[in-house]
């Protein structure tokens, strides 16, 4: 691209974002600190100005926080023509052209997709429909199941065991609440962080009065006459009595409203490169079309070049920061998005965190601390190397094991840490799932080839 | 008042949680919790908590008169995205 081009795309230029949540609004500060002067446009399907999620299964359950209050501060001025409660509904590649479902049409010079993801539904769509079966996903979502928890139901029933559902269960709990929680693996959070782990959480769960079956699928959801949900029918063919039944099954991305307009777009998310830049469905990269956030799918050189998609916070905004700078800069002053993934839960008053992909480990190492007092340091090892860690209780400590996954540290880990025990010198199975078979959990797909050997020294951006 | 933190870089200091205690609270030993819409009567023990937390993971917006020149606070974050 010439530079006058460029200059011009910076000073008069349209933007236009689709998604107006975190990504989205991260990206629009950034193109307004970075000198974009020209027009900017957010479209968001929600009504609302950008707001957090995370708040919604942790503080506004625990009733400290209004789930009509988690809007996000704004960093910058964004000077912008909001477009919201109205939804994109298709893209014309060659035109330009954005279109809404209103049947408007949007020009953009440069476009960025944020769309994210959303909760996938209950697959039955009439019981789906049953007074009391609830998702949660957005600000509304949390609103009403939070008036339902609050209303004291008899029995919550959670279905799925990762983080969202055992952060509801855990609130659920807190407010005294009776709650089952069903998981067709053997423990929660088994995708994301493994069999091991999942045991430890598995034992958080049941120490706190959580009715956890694992094992088990929920075969069908009952309703009374008046079209209230009232039981949870389950594959052992044991049935509970429940008043609110939350759906955790994980998500689905935003992509839909992209079909057939060539890019290259799925279920999956859409592919681009580690600059941010979309590919069309032939895999070549596109120049205008931008991607960040949840719904994005990218190569990280860290993890072999494995196409990766994070559900994680702090990628959504250092994604939007990395695609914001690369659409108004020279291809030279382009920078690569290649975050550490970095993630955080609370339940049941433990602060769980992780660094890395743990779900490409293989193997796994109590390097610190004990699972029994759920405090501890798990390392993930990958074809002798580290490749994530995971700490409950021990967040301190993340940083240093982030170092290590940079350099390619070898495992299993040698050094001896502080708080060591005996049995974390031999790495055993992290034991994930097969990851053939579908689970609904992991935050973290990995959607690329597998990778041998790590080649390249390792300098994060910075954030 | 809106104010996000960023919980990957919060180490659980407590700073926060000590100096706007209707804000921010401990959950457990590590976890922080807090309301993301401070009332405006919290405004200076907000500016407060943003301004001692070791690892500068607070961010709120509404802060500017207290911090000096308006925008001052929104400048120092936007510098840090390089
Ligand atoms: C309850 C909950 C708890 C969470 N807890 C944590 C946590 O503890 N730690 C962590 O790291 N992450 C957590 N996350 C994940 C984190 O919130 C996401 O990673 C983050 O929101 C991603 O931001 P995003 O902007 O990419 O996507 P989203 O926040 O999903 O935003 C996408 C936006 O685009 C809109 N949209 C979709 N399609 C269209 C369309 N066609 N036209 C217009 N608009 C459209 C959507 O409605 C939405 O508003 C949590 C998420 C939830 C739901
Ligand atoms: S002061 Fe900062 S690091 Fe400490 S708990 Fe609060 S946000 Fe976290």
């Amino acid at each position: 691209m010439s530079a006058d081009h460029l200059d011009w795309l910076r000073r008069e230029g349209r933007i236009l974002i689709v998604g107006a949540s975190l990504a989205g609004l991260r990206a629009a500060e950034t193109l307004r600190a970075e000198g974009f002067t020209g027009e900017l446009t957010l479209i968001g399907d929600e009504p609302y100005e950008p707001y957090d999620r995370p708040p919604l299964s942790k503080s506004v359950l625990l009733g400290m926080a209004s789930p009509h209050h988690t809007e996000l501060p704004h960093r910058w001025e964004v000077d912008a023509k909001w477009r919201l409660g109205i939804p994109a509904s298709g893209l014309d590649l060659a035109a330009k052209r954005v279109r809404l479902a209103d049947g408007d049409e949007v020009p953009y010079d440069r476009l960025l997709i944020a769309t994210g993801v959303r909760a996938r539904p209950w697959p039955k769509e009439d019981e789906a429909r049953l007074s009391g079966v609830c998702v949660l996903r957005t600000r509304d979502d949390a609103a009403d199941l939070y008036q339902r928890l609050k209303a004291g139901p008899r029995r919550v029933f959670v279905i799925g065991a990762g983080f969202a559902g055992s952060e509801i269960a855990s609130a659920c709990r807190e407010m005294g609440l009776a709650v089952t929680v069903a998981e067709r693996a053997g423990a929660p959070l088994v995708g994301a962080l493994g069999g091991v782990v999942g045991a430890v959480a598995a034992d958080l769960q049941t120490e706190s009065g959580v009715d956890l079956r694992t094992h088990v699928t929920v075969t069908a959801l009952e309703g009374d006459s008046v079209g209230r949900v009232r039981a949870v029918h389950l594959s052992d063919e044991s049935v509970v009595e429940a008043d609110v039944v939350v759906v955790s099954l994980g998500s689905q991305r935003n992509t839909d409203w992209l079909a057939g307009s060539g890019l290259g777009a799925g279920p999956n998310g859409i592919a681009c490169d580690a600059g941010c830049r979309a590919f069309d469905f032939r895999g070549i990269v596109t120049d205008d079309v931008f991607v960040a956030g949840d719904v994005a799918r990218s190569p990280h050189a860290l993890f072999g070049y494995q196409f990766l998609s994070l559900e994680h916070w702090g990628n959504a905004v250092a994604q939007a920061e990395t695609a914001a700078h690369n659409m108004i800069c020279h291809g030279a002053d382009r920078r690569p998005h290649l975050w550490m993934p970095a993630f955080w839960s609370s339940m049941f008053g433990v602060n769980i965190k992780s660094v890395g992909v743990p779900p490409m480990g293989d193997q796994l190492m109590i390097t610190q601390g004990s699972p029994a007092e759920r405090r501890f340091v798990g390392v993930y090892g990958y074809q002798g190397r580290v490749i994530a860690a995971v700490s409950f209780d021990s967040a301190r400590w993340l940083e240093f094991y982030a170092r290590q996954i940079e350099r390619g540290a070898p495992f299993p880990v040698e050094f001896p840490t502080m708080d060591r025990r005996p049995e974390g010198r031999q790495p055993v199975a992290a034991d994930f799932p097969d990851p053939s078979l579908p689970t609904h959990g992991p935050t973290v797909t990995l959607t690329g080839y597998s990778p041998a050997d790590q080649q390249l020294v390792f300098h994060p951006a910075l954030h | 008042m809106r104010l996000v933190v960023d919980l990957n870089k919060c180490q659980g200091y407590a700073q926060c949680a000590f100096l706007a205690p209707d804000v921010f609270a401990m959950h457990g030993e590590e976890s922080l919790v807090y309301n993301p819409h401070a009332p405006e009567e919290q405004r200076e023990r907000l500016a407060r908590a943003v301004a001692a937390c070791p690892v500068q993971a607070i961010t709120a917006d509404g802060l500017e008169d207290l911090a000096g020149e308006p925008g001052a606070g929104a400048a120092q974050e936007a510098s840090d995205v390089r």
